[in-house]
């Protein structure tokens, strides 16, 4: 099956042979492509974070720490750019919730820009759609 | 270490260690069966995905110490295909899980967690679950059917494009 064989792949790094990583360290993240990056941008009045990749189990705990932070350094209009984002799960349904309820008790507010499908998708089966305010762009969530 | 092995006729099979960076290892799999099988729809691709990472990530987090093992297994039978998620954790009781109250009430905001059961059941054809005194069995079942988009958006790229 050509799909198993390539399961060894991901351990491999360029320049890095298998032998050297540490037998427990995890999977390749960046080689598996489930790696999350978080980039914040001023963008008028509103901060944005931009997400780039995969939001699961793993790595919703950094998209809930960046949040977090972005509030308590006093953000109160936030952004999530959810358009470069592969996957999301129910972890990080349960993130943006919990943000959303603590931005409104700073009086703030959460804005998705998200126009992916199988993103929207998770909002709509959920019921999730009801309670974010979802635009297709940064520049329509902040319009 | 990751263990993954052919039986012949009956399907394929991966062991992962109960720790949340291996589940996106097992999307992986099931994203490239389910394409290089040409089984499914790739939207529907897209939801048997979410839906054995929701009971992988189930699966993790219901075990205590992360040396555990998580089992998931590929079966493609007739006109269906199933994921088996199998853990060692505490099991739970799938007829009696949280309401949440509806998206429009307020108290909706407290609650961040439990999303997931209800995700799979909308995702999948048919969602069984199996808790004992030593784990859970999840399966997931798929009927498959013509690989063209049938089922609600034609594809991401498609639509992008």
């Amino acid at each position: 099956m050509p799909a198993v064989g390539a399961m060894a792949r991901p351990y491999r790094r360029r320049g890095t042979s298998v032998a050297q990583r540490p037998p427990e360290s995890g999977p390749d993240e960046r080689t598996l492509g489930m790696d999350l990056q978080l980039e914040v941008v001023d963008h008028d009045d509103s901060s944005v974070l931009v997400v780039h990749g995969q939001i699961d189990v793993h790595t919703a705990p950094r998209l809930r720490e960046r949040l977090v932070e972005m509030v308590s350094q006093g953000a109160r209009r936030i952004v999530v750019d959810l358009n470069d984002v592969d996957f999301l799960d129910s972890t990080g349904l349960g993130v943006l919730v919990g943000v959303l309820k603590r931005v409104r008790t700073h009086d703030g507010e959460l804005l998705l820009a998200c126009a992916r499908p199988r993103i929207l998708k998770v909002f709509e089966i959920t019921g999730l759609v009801k309670v974010f305010s979802i635009h297709p762009t940064v520049d329509a969530a902040t319009a | 270490m990751l263990r993954t092995h052919q039986r012949r006729g009956v399907g394929i099979e991966l062991e992962i260690p109960a720790r949340a960076e291996y589940v996106a290892l097992v999307r992986l799999l099931v994203s490239s069966l389910a394409s290089t099988r040409r089984v499914l729809a790739e939207s529907r691709i897209d939801d048997l995905k979410l839906a054995v990472s929701e009971a992988c990530t189930n699966a993790v987090e219901a075990t205590r110490s992360g040396n555990e093992r998580v089992v998931v297994r590929w079966h493609e039978e007739g006109d269906r295909l199933s994921v088996d998620i199998e853990d060692q954790g505490h099991g739970f009781d799938p007829a009696n899980l949280a309401v949440h109250p509806p998206v429009t009430d307020p108290e909706r905001l407290n609650f961040e967690r439990g999303l997931g059961i209800p995700l799979i059941r909308s995702l999948v054809d048919q969602a069984e679950f199996a808790p004992s005194s030593s784990g859970t069995c999840v399966r997931l079942v798929m009927y498959c059917g013509p690989t063209e988009a049938d089922d609600g958006y034609a594809g991401e790229e498609e639509q992008e494009a």
